[in-house]
Protein backbone atom coordinates (compact mmCIF):
# COMPACT_ATOMS: atom_id res chain seq x y z
CA UNK A 1 0.00 0.00 0.00
CA UNK A 2 1.18 3.50 -0.70
CA UNK A 3 1.75 5.95 2.13
CA UNK A 4 3.69 3.53 4.33
CA UNK A 5 6.75 5.76 3.98
CA UNK A 6 6.81 9.46 3.20
CA UNK A 7 9.31 12.18 2.39
CA UNK A 8 9.39 14.82 5.07
CA UNK A 9 11.13 18.12 5.54
CA UNK A 10 11.55 19.98 8.82
CA UNK A 11 14.10 21.97 10.74
CA UNK A 12 15.76 20.27 13.67
CA UNK A 13 17.76 22.53 15.98
CA UNK A 14 17.85 25.11 13.21
CA UNK A 15 19.15 22.71 10.57
CA UNK A 16 17.15 21.78 7.51
CA UNK A 17 16.34 18.05 7.40
CA UNK A 18 14.86 16.06 4.51
CA UNK A 19 14.37 12.35 5.02
CA UNK A 20 12.18 9.47 3.94
CA UNK A 21 10.54 7.87 6.97
CA UNK A 22 8.09 5.13 7.69
CA UNK A 23 4.70 6.56 8.66
CA UNK A 24 4.76 4.48 11.84
CA UNK A 25 8.00 5.99 13.12
CA UNK A 26 7.56 8.20 16.16
CA UNK A 27 9.30 11.55 16.33
CA UNK A 28 11.65 10.45 19.09
CA UNK A 29 12.72 7.35 17.19
CA UNK A 30 13.31 9.47 14.10
CA UNK A 31 15.46 11.91 16.05
CA UNK A 32 17.48 9.14 17.66
CA UNK A 33 17.76 6.54 14.90
CA UNK A 34 17.79 8.65 11.74
CA UNK A 35 19.43 11.84 12.97
CA UNK A 36 21.60 10.44 15.76
CA UNK A 37 20.22 12.89 18.31
CA UNK A 38 20.19 10.53 21.27
CA UNK A 39 19.67 13.16 23.95
CA UNK A 40 15.92 12.58 23.81
CA UNK A 41 15.28 9.33 25.61
CA UNK A 42 12.78 6.57 25.02
CA UNK A 43 11.22 5.36 28.24
CA UNK A 44 7.65 4.15 28.40
CA UNK A 45 6.61 4.81 24.79
CA UNK A 46 3.09 5.64 25.82
CA UNK A 47 3.24 9.18 27.06
CA UNK A 48 3.63 8.56 30.77
CA UNK A 49 7.31 9.09 31.60
CA UNK A 50 8.25 12.30 29.76
CA UNK A 51 11.81 11.20 28.93
CA UNK A 52 11.18 11.91 25.23
CA UNK A 53 10.03 15.52 25.75
CA UNK A 54 11.07 17.75 22.83
CA UNK A 55 9.81 21.03 21.42
CA UNK A 56 7.75 21.21 18.23
CA UNK A 57 6.87 24.69 16.98
CA UNK A 58 8.00 26.11 20.33
CA UNK A 59 5.78 23.89 22.50
CA UNK A 60 6.86 20.85 24.45
CA UNK A 61 5.41 17.56 23.26
CA UNK A 62 5.86 13.88 23.89
CA UNK A 63 8.26 12.61 21.21
CA UNK A 64 6.66 9.18 21.52
CA UNK A 65 3.12 10.45 20.94
CA UNK A 66 3.82 12.26 17.72
CA UNK A 67 4.78 10.71 14.42
CA UNK A 68 7.76 12.00 12.49
CA UNK A 69 5.52 12.44 9.43
CA UNK A 70 3.35 14.84 11.43
CA UNK A 71 6.32 17.17 11.72
CA UNK A 72 6.33 18.05 8.04
CA UNK A 73 7.27 21.73 7.90
CA UNK A 74 7.70 21.96 11.67
CA UNK A 75 10.43 23.47 13.80
CA UNK A 76 11.76 20.75 16.09
CA UNK A 77 14.13 21.41 18.99
CA UNK A 78 15.84 18.81 21.14
CA UNK A 79 18.02 18.98 24.23
CA UNK A 80 21.05 19.11 21.90
CA UNK A 81 19.75 22.34 20.36
CA UNK A 82 18.75 23.83 23.70
CA UNK A 83 22.23 23.01 25.05
CA UNK A 84 24.16 24.38 22.08
CA UNK A 85 22.25 27.65 22.03
CA UNK A 86 22.90 28.19 25.74
CA UNK A 87 19.18 28.60 26.37
CA UNK A 88 19.18 26.13 29.26
CA UNK A 89 22.79 26.55 30.43
CA UNK A 90 21.69 27.94 33.81
CA UNK A 91 19.26 25.05 34.33
CA UNK A 92 21.94 22.51 33.45
CA UNK A 93 24.37 24.10 35.90
CA UNK A 94 21.74 24.23 38.65
CA UNK A 95 20.84 20.56 38.10
CA UNK A 96 24.51 19.66 38.49
CA UNK A 97 25.13 21.86 41.51
CA UNK A 98 22.03 20.74 43.38
CA UNK A 99 22.33 17.04 42.57
CA UNK A 100 19.09 17.18 40.63
CA UNK A 101 20.16 14.17 38.61
CA UNK A 102 21.71 10.84 39.38
CA UNK A 103 21.39 8.50 36.42
CA UNK A 104 20.41 11.38 34.13
CA UNK A 105 17.88 9.46 32.06
CA UNK A 106 15.04 11.88 32.80
CA UNK A 107 17.19 15.02 32.72
CA UNK A 108 16.80 16.11 29.07
CA UNK A 109 13.02 15.87 29.33
CA UNK A 110 13.01 17.43 32.77
CA UNK A 111 15.05 20.42 31.59
CA UNK A 112 12.99 20.86 28.44
CA UNK A 113 9.76 20.85 30.48
CA UNK A 114 11.18 23.17 33.15
CA UNK A 115 12.38 25.59 30.49
CA UNK A 116 8.84 25.91 29.12
CA UNK A 117 7.55 26.77 32.59
CA UNK A 118 10.31 29.30 33.24
CA UNK A 119 9.91 30.88 29.81
CA UNK A 120 6.44 32.00 30.89
CA UNK A 121 8.24 34.43 33.21
CA UNK A 122 7.98 35.16 36.92
CA UNK A 123 8.94 32.87 39.76
CA UNK A 124 6.57 29.89 39.94
CA UNK A 125 5.76 28.45 43.36
CA UNK A 126 7.19 25.08 44.32
CA UNK A 127 3.73 23.60 43.81
CA UNK A 128 3.55 25.07 40.32
CA UNK A 129 6.98 23.64 39.52
CA UNK A 130 5.88 20.23 40.78
CA UNK A 131 2.70 20.43 38.75
CA UNK A 132 4.58 21.37 35.60
CA UNK A 133 7.08 18.53 35.87
CA UNK A 134 4.38 16.07 36.99
CA UNK A 135 4.53 14.59 33.50
CA UNK A 136 8.19 13.69 33.87
CA UNK A 137 9.21 10.69 35.91
CA UNK A 138 12.48 10.65 37.84
CA UNK A 139 13.27 7.38 39.60
CA UNK A 140 16.44 8.56 41.38
CA UNK A 141 16.14 11.92 43.05
CA UNK A 142 12.74 12.00 44.69
CA UNK A 143 12.16 15.30 42.85
CA UNK A 144 13.09 17.55 45.75
CA UNK A 145 16.45 18.53 44.30
CA UNK A 146 14.88 19.05 40.88
CA UNK A 147 12.35 21.47 42.32
CA UNK A 148 15.22 23.22 44.15
CA UNK A 149 17.19 23.57 40.92
CA UNK A 150 14.25 24.89 38.89
CA UNK A 151 13.25 27.29 41.66
CA UNK A 152 16.79 28.67 42.01
CA UNK A 153 17.02 29.31 38.27
CA UNK A 154 13.61 31.01 38.29
CA UNK A 155 14.78 33.29 41.09
CA UNK A 156 18.11 34.00 39.41
CA UNK A 157 16.45 34.83 36.10
CA UNK A 158 13.88 37.07 37.81
CA UNK A 159 16.72 38.82 39.67
CA UNK A 160 18.69 39.30 36.47
CA UNK A 161 15.63 40.71 34.71
CA UNK A 162 15.25 43.48 37.30
CA UNK B 1 7.00 -1.20 21.63
CA UNK B 2 6.65 0.22 18.14
CA UNK B 3 3.47 0.55 16.09
CA UNK B 4 2.62 -2.01 13.41
CA UNK B 5 3.00 -0.56 9.91
CA UNK B 6 0.25 1.71 8.65
CA UNK B 7 -0.26 4.16 5.82
CA UNK B 8 -0.61 7.85 6.54
CA UNK B 9 -2.71 10.34 4.70
CA UNK B 10 -3.24 13.98 5.56
CA UNK B 11 -6.80 15.08 4.82
CA UNK B 12 -7.12 18.69 3.67
CA UNK B 13 -10.90 18.93 3.97
CA UNK B 14 -13.81 17.30 5.79
CA UNK B 15 -15.04 15.86 2.50
CA UNK B 16 -11.68 14.24 1.91
CA UNK B 17 -11.60 12.80 5.45
CA UNK B 18 -15.12 11.37 5.06
CA UNK B 19 -14.22 9.89 1.66
CA UNK B 20 -11.03 8.31 3.06
CA UNK B 21 -13.02 6.78 5.92
CA UNK B 22 -15.29 5.25 3.28
CA UNK B 23 -12.40 3.81 1.28
CA UNK B 24 -10.42 2.44 4.20
CA UNK B 25 -12.72 0.58 6.54
CA UNK B 26 -10.26 0.10 9.38
CA UNK B 27 -8.62 3.52 9.17
CA UNK B 28 -8.38 5.66 12.30
CA UNK B 29 -8.55 9.42 12.54
CA UNK B 30 -5.51 11.16 13.95
CA UNK B 31 -6.15 14.42 15.81
CA UNK B 32 -3.92 15.16 18.82
CA UNK B 33 -2.83 11.53 18.94
CA UNK B 34 -2.24 11.58 22.68
CA UNK B 35 -4.34 8.46 23.24
CA UNK B 36 -4.25 6.93 19.77
CA UNK B 37 -0.47 6.85 19.32
CA UNK B 38 -0.04 5.31 22.77
CA UNK B 39 -2.41 2.50 21.77
CA UNK B 40 -0.54 2.07 18.47
CA UNK B 41 2.80 1.90 20.29
CA UNK B 42 1.40 -0.77 22.57
CA UNK B 43 -0.18 -2.51 19.58
CA UNK B 44 -3.57 -2.43 21.22
CA UNK B 45 -4.68 -1.06 17.88
CA UNK B 46 -3.28 -1.74 14.40
CA UNK B 47 -5.22 0.21 11.75
CA UNK B 48 -4.16 -0.02 8.10
CA UNK B 49 -4.23 3.75 7.76
CA UNK B 50 -4.15 6.92 9.82
CA UNK B 51 -6.09 9.85 8.43
CA UNK B 52 -4.50 12.98 9.85
CA UNK B 53 -7.18 15.66 10.26
CA UNK B 54 -4.86 18.33 11.72
CA UNK B 55 -4.66 20.11 8.37
CA UNK B 56 -8.42 20.65 8.05
CA UNK B 57 -9.18 24.33 8.43
CA UNK B 58 -11.90 25.84 10.58
CA UNK B 59 -11.99 23.19 13.31
CA UNK B 60 -9.85 25.04 15.85
CA UNK B 61 -12.10 27.86 16.98
CA UNK B 62 -14.08 28.58 20.14
CA UNK B 63 -17.11 30.75 19.39
CA UNK B 64 -20.33 31.87 21.05
CA UNK B 65 -23.37 31.03 18.94
CA UNK B 66 -27.04 31.24 19.99
CA UNK B 67 -26.34 31.15 23.76
CA UNK B 68 -24.06 28.17 23.28
CA UNK B 69 -20.32 27.83 23.06
CA UNK B 70 -19.12 25.89 20.05
CA UNK B 71 -15.72 24.32 20.39
CA UNK B 72 -14.11 23.00 17.23
CA UNK B 73 -12.86 19.42 17.28
CA UNK B 74 -9.21 20.44 16.84
CA UNK B 75 -9.12 22.95 19.70
CA UNK B 76 -6.18 21.82 21.81
CA UNK B 77 -6.39 21.52 25.58
CA UNK B 78 -3.87 24.32 26.03
CA UNK B 79 -6.02 26.60 23.87
CA UNK B 80 -9.11 25.89 25.98
CA UNK B 81 -7.05 26.40 29.13
CA UNK B 82 -6.11 29.91 28.00
CA UNK B 83 -9.49 30.83 26.51
CA UNK B 84 -11.42 33.71 28.09
CA UNK B 85 -14.62 32.44 26.47
CA UNK B 86 -14.23 29.03 28.13
CA UNK B 87 -13.35 30.63 31.48
CA UNK B 88 -16.46 32.81 31.37
CA UNK B 89 -19.05 30.61 29.69
CA UNK B 90 -17.87 27.04 30.31
CA UNK B 91 -16.36 27.26 33.79
CA UNK B 92 -16.66 23.50 34.33
CA UNK B 93 -14.26 22.77 31.48
CA UNK B 94 -11.95 25.55 32.69
CA UNK B 95 -11.90 23.87 36.09
CA UNK B 96 -11.31 20.39 34.64
CA UNK B 97 -8.55 21.41 32.25
CA UNK B 98 -5.59 21.35 34.69
CA UNK B 99 -6.45 17.73 35.57
CA UNK B 100 -6.08 16.56 31.98
CA UNK B 101 -2.72 14.96 31.34
CA UNK B 102 0.41 17.05 31.66
CA UNK B 103 1.62 20.23 29.98
CA UNK B 104 3.22 18.38 27.06
CA UNK B 105 0.05 16.32 26.55
CA UNK B 106 -2.22 19.39 26.74
CA UNK B 107 -0.12 21.11 24.08
CA UNK B 108 -1.11 18.41 21.57
CA UNK B 109 -4.32 16.75 22.74
CA UNK B 110 -7.64 17.97 21.37
CA UNK B 111 -11.04 18.32 23.01
CA UNK B 112 -12.71 16.58 20.07
CA UNK B 113 -10.27 13.69 20.24
CA UNK B 114 -10.80 13.17 23.94
CA UNK B 115 -14.57 13.05 23.53
CA UNK B 116 -14.53 10.84 20.42
CA UNK B 117 -12.08 8.44 22.10
CA UNK B 118 -14.55 8.12 25.01
CA UNK B 119 -12.15 6.83 27.62
CA UNK B 120 -14.34 6.00 30.63
CA UNK B 121 -11.79 7.58 32.99
CA UNK B 122 -11.37 10.80 30.99
CA UNK B 123 -12.54 14.18 32.23
CA UNK B 124 -14.12 15.76 29.15
CA UNK B 125 -16.79 13.17 28.31
CA UNK B 126 -18.05 13.50 31.90
CA UNK B 127 -18.00 17.30 31.65
CA UNK B 128 -19.99 17.18 28.44
CA UNK B 129 -22.60 14.94 30.13
CA UNK B 130 -22.82 17.20 33.17
CA UNK B 131 -23.30 20.24 30.95
CA UNK B 132 -25.95 18.61 28.76
CA UNK B 133 -23.77 19.34 25.75
CA UNK B 134 -24.04 18.01 22.25
CA UNK B 135 -21.76 16.67 19.58
CA UNK B 136 -21.72 17.72 15.95
CA UNK B 137 -20.82 14.80 13.69
CA UNK B 138 -20.02 15.10 10.01
CA UNK B 139 -20.46 12.18 7.62
CA UNK B 140 -21.37 11.38 4.03
CA UNK B 141 -24.87 12.83 4.51
CA UNK B 142 -23.63 16.04 6.07
CA UNK B 143 -23.86 17.15 9.67
CA UNK B 144 -26.01 15.85 12.51
CA UNK B 145 -26.24 16.62 16.19
CA UNK B 146 -26.06 14.02 18.95
CA UNK B 147 -26.86 14.78 22.59
CA UNK B 148 -24.07 13.86 25.01
CA UNK B 149 -26.37 11.44 26.85
CA UNK B 150 -26.91 9.52 23.60
CA UNK B 151 -23.29 9.71 22.46
CA UNK B 152 -21.38 7.54 24.92
CA UNK B 153 -22.53 4.00 24.17
CA UNK B 154 -20.02 1.81 25.94
CA UNK B 155 -16.35 1.26 26.64
CA UNK B 156 -14.54 3.43 24.06
CA UNK B 157 -17.75 3.22 22.02
CA UNK B 158 -19.72 6.19 20.71
CA UNK B 159 -22.69 6.92 18.49
CA UNK B 160 -20.40 8.02 15.65
CA UNK B 161 -20.95 6.01 12.48
CA UNK B 162 -18.03 4.34 10.69
CA UNK B 163 -17.76 7.18 8.21
CA UNK B 164 -18.44 10.02 10.61
CA UNK B 165 -16.12 12.33 12.45
CA UNK B 166 -16.73 14.58 15.41
CA UNK B 167 -16.37 18.15 14.17
CA UNK B 168 -17.49 20.24 17.13
CA UNK B 169 -19.05 20.17 20.57
CA UNK B 170 -21.67 22.64 21.74
CA UNK B 171 -22.35 23.55 25.34
CA UNK B 172 -25.05 25.87 26.69
CA UNK B 173 -23.34 29.05 27.88
CA UNK B 174 -23.22 29.45 31.65
CA UNK B 175 -25.55 32.07 33.10
CA UNK B 176 -25.58 33.87 36.44
CA UNK B 177 -27.31 31.00 38.21
CA UNK B 178 -24.98 28.30 36.84
CA UNK B 179 -22.92 26.46 39.42
CA UNK B 180 -20.22 23.92 38.59
CA UNK B 181 -17.99 21.59 40.52
CA UNK B 182 -15.13 19.30 39.63
CA UNK B 183 -12.89 16.93 41.56
CA UNK B 184 -10.92 13.81 40.84
CA UNK B 185 -8.59 11.41 42.55
CA UNK B 186 -5.58 10.03 40.71
CA UNK B 187 -2.32 8.39 41.77
CA UNK B 188 -0.35 11.24 40.19
CA UNK B 189 -1.59 14.66 39.13
CA UNK B 190 -2.52 14.46 35.45
CA UNK B 191 -3.01 10.71 35.31
CA UNK B 192 -6.34 9.17 34.43
CA UNK B 193 -8.72 9.34 37.35
CA UNK B 194 -9.37 6.50 39.76
CA UNK B 195 -12.69 8.26 40.26
CA UNK B 196 -13.75 11.72 39.17
CA UNK B 197 -16.84 13.88 39.28
CA UNK B 198 -17.98 16.70 37.01
CA UNK B 199 -21.11 18.48 38.14
CA UNK B 200 -23.39 21.32 37.14
CA UNK B 201 -26.48 22.84 38.71
CA UNK B 202 -28.49 26.01 38.91
CA UNK B 203 -28.84 28.00 42.08
CA UNK B 204 -31.32 30.64 43.17
CA UNK B 205 -28.96 31.70 45.93
CA UNK B 206 -30.42 29.24 48.44
CA UNK B 207 -31.23 25.96 46.76
CA UNK B 208 -29.79 23.94 43.92
CA UNK B 209 -31.88 22.65 41.08
CA UNK B 210 -31.22 20.76 37.86
CA UNK B 211 -28.30 19.05 39.56
CA UNK B 212 -26.30 16.89 37.18
CA UNK B 213 -23.63 14.65 38.67
CA UNK B 214 -21.48 12.95 36.08
CA UNK B 215 -18.99 10.47 37.51
CA UNK B 216 -16.08 9.04 35.53
CA UNK B 217 -13.79 6.09 36.17
CA UNK B 218 -16.74 4.17 37.65
CA UNK B 219 -18.17 2.39 34.61
CA UNK B 220 -17.93 1.94 30.86
CA UNK B 221 -19.18 5.47 30.19
CA UNK B 222 -19.62 8.64 32.24
CA UNK B 223 -22.35 7.81 34.74
CA UNK B 224 -25.08 10.08 36.07
CA UNK B 225 -25.97 9.45 39.71
CA UNK B 226 -29.61 10.46 39.48
CA UNK B 227 -30.80 9.53 42.96
CA UNK B 228 -27.90 11.46 44.44
CA UNK B 229 -28.80 14.41 42.20
CA UNK B 230 -32.31 14.49 43.63
CA UNK B 231 -31.01 14.29 47.19
CA UNK B 232 -28.53 17.08 46.58
CA UNK B 233 -31.24 19.27 45.07
CA UNK B 234 -33.14 18.91 48.33
CA UNK B 235 -30.06 20.17 50.14
CA UNK B 236 -28.93 17.05 51.94
CA UNK B 237 -25.31 16.19 51.08
CA UNK B 238 -25.10 13.11 53.32
CA UNK B 239 -28.35 11.76 51.89
CA UNK B 240 -26.88 12.30 48.43
CA UNK B 241 -23.76 10.32 49.39
CA UNK B 242 -25.94 7.53 50.80
CA UNK B 243 -28.03 7.54 47.64
CA UNK B 244 -25.09 7.22 45.23
CA UNK B 245 -26.43 4.87 42.59
CA UNK B 246 -23.16 3.80 40.99
CA UNK B 247 -21.93 0.34 40.14
CA UNK B 248 -18.18 0.63 39.63
CA UNK B 249 -16.06 -2.38 38.65
CA UNK B 250 -12.79 -3.44 40.22
CA UNK B 251 -9.75 -2.38 38.24
CA UNK B 252 -5.98 -2.65 38.67
CA UNK B 253 -5.83 0.37 40.96
CA UNK B 254 -8.91 0.16 43.13
CA UNK B 255 -11.69 -2.23 44.08
CA UNK B 256 -15.32 -1.42 43.42
CA UNK B 257 -15.84 -0.78 47.13
CA UNK B 258 -12.95 1.68 47.25
CA UNK B 259 -14.24 3.49 44.19
CA UNK B 260 -17.70 3.75 45.69
CA UNK B 261 -16.22 5.19 48.88
CA UNK B 262 -14.10 7.66 46.92
CA UNK B 263 -17.14 8.71 44.88
CA UNK B 264 -18.74 9.77 48.16
CA UNK B 265 -15.63 11.70 49.17
CA UNK B 266 -15.69 13.53 45.85
CA UNK B 267 -19.41 14.20 46.08
CA UNK B 268 -18.94 16.03 49.40
CA UNK B 269 -16.17 18.16 47.88
CA UNK B 270 -18.11 18.94 44.74
CA UNK B 271 -21.31 19.69 46.69
CA UNK B 272 -19.37 22.35 48.59
CA UNK B 273 -18.21 23.85 45.28
CA UNK B 274 -21.76 23.87 43.91
CA UNK B 275 -23.05 25.64 46.99
CA UNK B 276 -20.40 28.35 46.93
CA UNK B 277 -21.68 31.78 46.05
CA UNK B 278 -20.73 32.72 42.53
CA UNK B 279 -17.78 35.04 42.57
Amino acid sequence: MSGLALDITMTVNGEHVSERVEARKTLVDFLRDDLGLTGSHVGCEHGVCGACTVRVNSEIVRGCLMLAVQCEGAKVETIEGLSDSGEVADLQLAFEQRNALQCGFCTPGMITAAQELLAKGGVPSRDEIREYISGNYCRCTGYHAIVDAVESVAQARAGAAK
Amino acid sequence: MKPAPFAYKKACSLDEAVALLGEHKDARLLAGGQSLIATLNMRLSAPSMLIDINGIGGLDTIVEKNSAIEIGALVRHVQAERSDVIAKFVPLIARAMPYIGHAAIRNRGTLGGSIAFADPAAELPACLMALDGEIEATGPKGKRTIKAQDFFKGLFETALGPQELLTAIRIPAATKDTRVGFAELARRHGDYAIVGLAAAARSDGKNLKDVRLSFFGVGDTPSRARKAEDALASGDVEAAVAALDLEPHDDVIATAATKKHLAGVLLRRVAAQLMEARS
